[in-house]
């Protein structure tokens, strides 16, 4: 049996099952990476023995008969989720020699569940960027093709679920950074409700704006995973004392009319958008008439402020940035510069040489945008700007239950195209940074391929807390297609 | 909006960042690009719209003032680049006079 073919589901069973071990399936994924991560990237950090020992301790537990949802599957996390006594640099040099001392909420929940820590995932410095070219260590490369970008921020995590190296992954979210790479890489990424999971050890990039969620090949996966971390936390008074629903009950009743009842909006101002990709739009048009033969009513729907977002959002986002890194400051933790005579200096030189060129951007936008005289005109707008985006969105979903749309304008574009254009750059994310401006759930599941053979993801997004309707509509689109099957050749 | 490399430079300051000139240029241009796009949320009416700060529809959460265990010292300074006994170690804050 090929154990890295496995998704979740079947892997808890085969080891309920006692089939297989969660050392046999941790050493094959362990060999697995061993072999083709040189190629591919996705690992920052990776501890063979570390993995293997929560391994041995998950097939005691299972021997025992304690039964704990993860118990034995082995995931890897993000860089930026912080991993008790585990290495956590977030992509960026100035956390290079980072050691946290306590778990980040949803790693606590994995490690109570017994779950395998595999390792942490490559990405974009800080979770700033769109390609994962900005990591201050190396580029991830997308495993359908090494010539091109996974995405980002997570494109370490999509690659790796991608590459079949773990079932699937812990990612994070301010703009697309789950969706996007999940698109440019052929797998599942829901970005859940701002406030359902708890951002509790999320190393802050974007505070209004970040969330976490799963990147997993299939949306049963991803859906097990919203059932381990969503919910209240104490230390997230941002997290929402909401009931958690079972999230795996969207998916029980499929068949060819799964979906009658839903409806599904279409927005306008995405329809004729210049520089959308022919594929893209053909792999669009595909998934309005698979959910339509599912039973789903389809109705065109508005978003007049589509054509702000982009600026809005790269004006809220570096503000807060700017804001979230000052803690980076050479004293607490991480790197310092040491050839410095005075604090001032000490803080300037550390922060110069730790961070990478976009991160910096970033801070001086934000910097600008927040200082005296301009804050009215800049940080002021843009918060308006979202007041009206967020009511966009209430609005459509009065007269629908998801919205369809592409999840970014082209397929995966090559290492290097974008990389020295900041601004074409964040152009990229026009349809991802809706959902994280008015804070709805947003999932990107595997639509198609474009011609060079690259795959193209469909992106839905539901009301808040409504992330059953993506589950549902996404296992419609992936029953039908049944892409979840096609995986690269490494 | 066009920004000139002084203001690059007092913004650095201000964001504790040290540019050098190589960079500033090409800072200065793609800032100036940035902000140019930015402007266009100058065409939005605005008027009477209340800002948000989030995309939660936040209460103010209150606790019990409790006892908790502190992680201590050896935990809390356990990552500081530099430290002497129970403190964090930093360069000179005063600059020596005549420097």
């Amino acid at each position: 049996m090929d154990l890295h073919t496995l998704t979740l589901a079947d892997a808890r069973r085969l080891l309920d099952e006692k089939k297989i071990s969660s050392r046999e399936l941790t050493g094959s994924l362990l060999d697995r990476i061993a072999a083709h991560d040189d190629t591919i990237k996705s690992f920052a950090f990776l501890d063979s023995a570390d993995a293997l020992a929560q391994a041995d301790a998950a097939d005691q537990q299972i021997a025992a008969g304690i039964q704990t949802a993860f118990a034995g599957i082995p995931m890897a996390m993000k860089d930026l989720l912080c991993t008790k006594g585990m290495r956590t640099s977030c992509g960026s040099r100035i956390l290079d020699n980072f050691v946290p001392r306590y778990d980040a909420t949803v790693v606590k929940k994995f490690r109570q569940a017994r779950g395998v820590i595999l390792g942490k995932t490559n990405m974009d410095e800080f979770g700033m960027g769109s390609s994962t070219e900005n990591s201050g260590y190396f580029p991830t490369k997308n495993p359908w093709n090494e010539k091109y970008v996974p995405g980002g921020s997570s494109g370490g995590s999509a690659a790796a679920v991608a590459s079949q190296f773990c079932s699937a992954a812990l990612a994070t979210d301010t703009g697309g950074s789950i969706r996007q790479p999940a698109s440019h890489c052929g797998v599942v990424g829901l970005k859940p409700t701002y406030g359902r999971v708890s951002r509790f050890g999320l190393v802050s990039y974007a505070s209004s704006l970040d969330q976490i969620g799963p990147i997993a090949r299939t949306v049963e996966d991803a859906a097990l995973i919203m059932n381990l971390i969503a919910g209240h936390d104490p230390l997230d008074s941002t997290s929402a004392s909401k009931d958690v629903p079972d999230f795996t009950t969207g998916l029980a009743a499929f068949d060819k009319h799964s979906l009658r009842g839903m409806t599904v909006g279409i927005p306008r101002e995405y329809l004729g958008m210049e520089g959308v990709d022919p594929d893209v739009l053909a792999v669009f048009d595909n998934a309005r008439q698979v959910l339509k033969d599912l039973g789903a009513k389809i109705v065109e729907v508005s978003l007049p402020h589509t054509a702000y977002v982009v600026a809005a959002y790269y004006i809220i986002a570096p503000c807060e940035a700017s804001s979230n890194l000052a803690r980076f400051d050479g004293v607490k933790y991480g790197f310092r510069a040491h050839q410095a005579d005075d604090l001032i200096d000490m803080y300037k030189q550390t922060r110069s040489e730790g961070f990478g060129k976009e991160v910096q951007r970033r801070i001086i936008i934000g910097t600008y945008a927040l200082s005296a005289g301009y804050y009215e005109a800049y940080y002021g707008k843009a918060s308006q700007v979202r007041a009206l985006i967020m009511e966009d969105f209430s609005r459509a979903f009065d007269v629908c239950d998801i919205l369809l749309s592409p999840v970014a304008p082209t397929p995966a574009f090559r290492l290097g195209e974008k990389v020295d254009d900041p601004l074409t750059m964040y152009l990229t994310d026009i349809f991802t940074l809706s959902a994280n401006m008015a804070g709805v759930p947003g999932i990107s599941v595997p639509g198609g391929f474009s011609a060079n053979g690259l795959p193209i993801g469909i992106q839905m997004m539901a009301g808040r807390f409504d992330e059953l309707s993506l589950v549902r509509a996404g296992y419609g689109i992936e029953k039908s297609l049944c892409l979840n099957r096609r995986f690269p050749t490494l | 909006m066009k920004i000139s490399p002084q203001e690059v430079e007092n913004i650095a300051h201000l964001a504790r960042l040290e540019i050098d000139d190589q960079s500033k240029a090409s800072l200065c241009e793609q800032l100036s690009g940035i902000l140019d796009y930015m402007d266009k949320l100058a065409h939005v009416d605005v008027q009477d719209v209340k800002p948000v700060s989030g995309a939660a529809f936040m209460e103010n959460v209150l606790r019990e003032d409790t006892v908790c265990p502190s992680p201590g010292p050896d935990v809390t300074l356990a990552n500081a680049p530099h430290k002497e006994d129970d403190y964090y170690l930093v360069p000179r804050v005063v600059k020596q006079p005549g420097r």
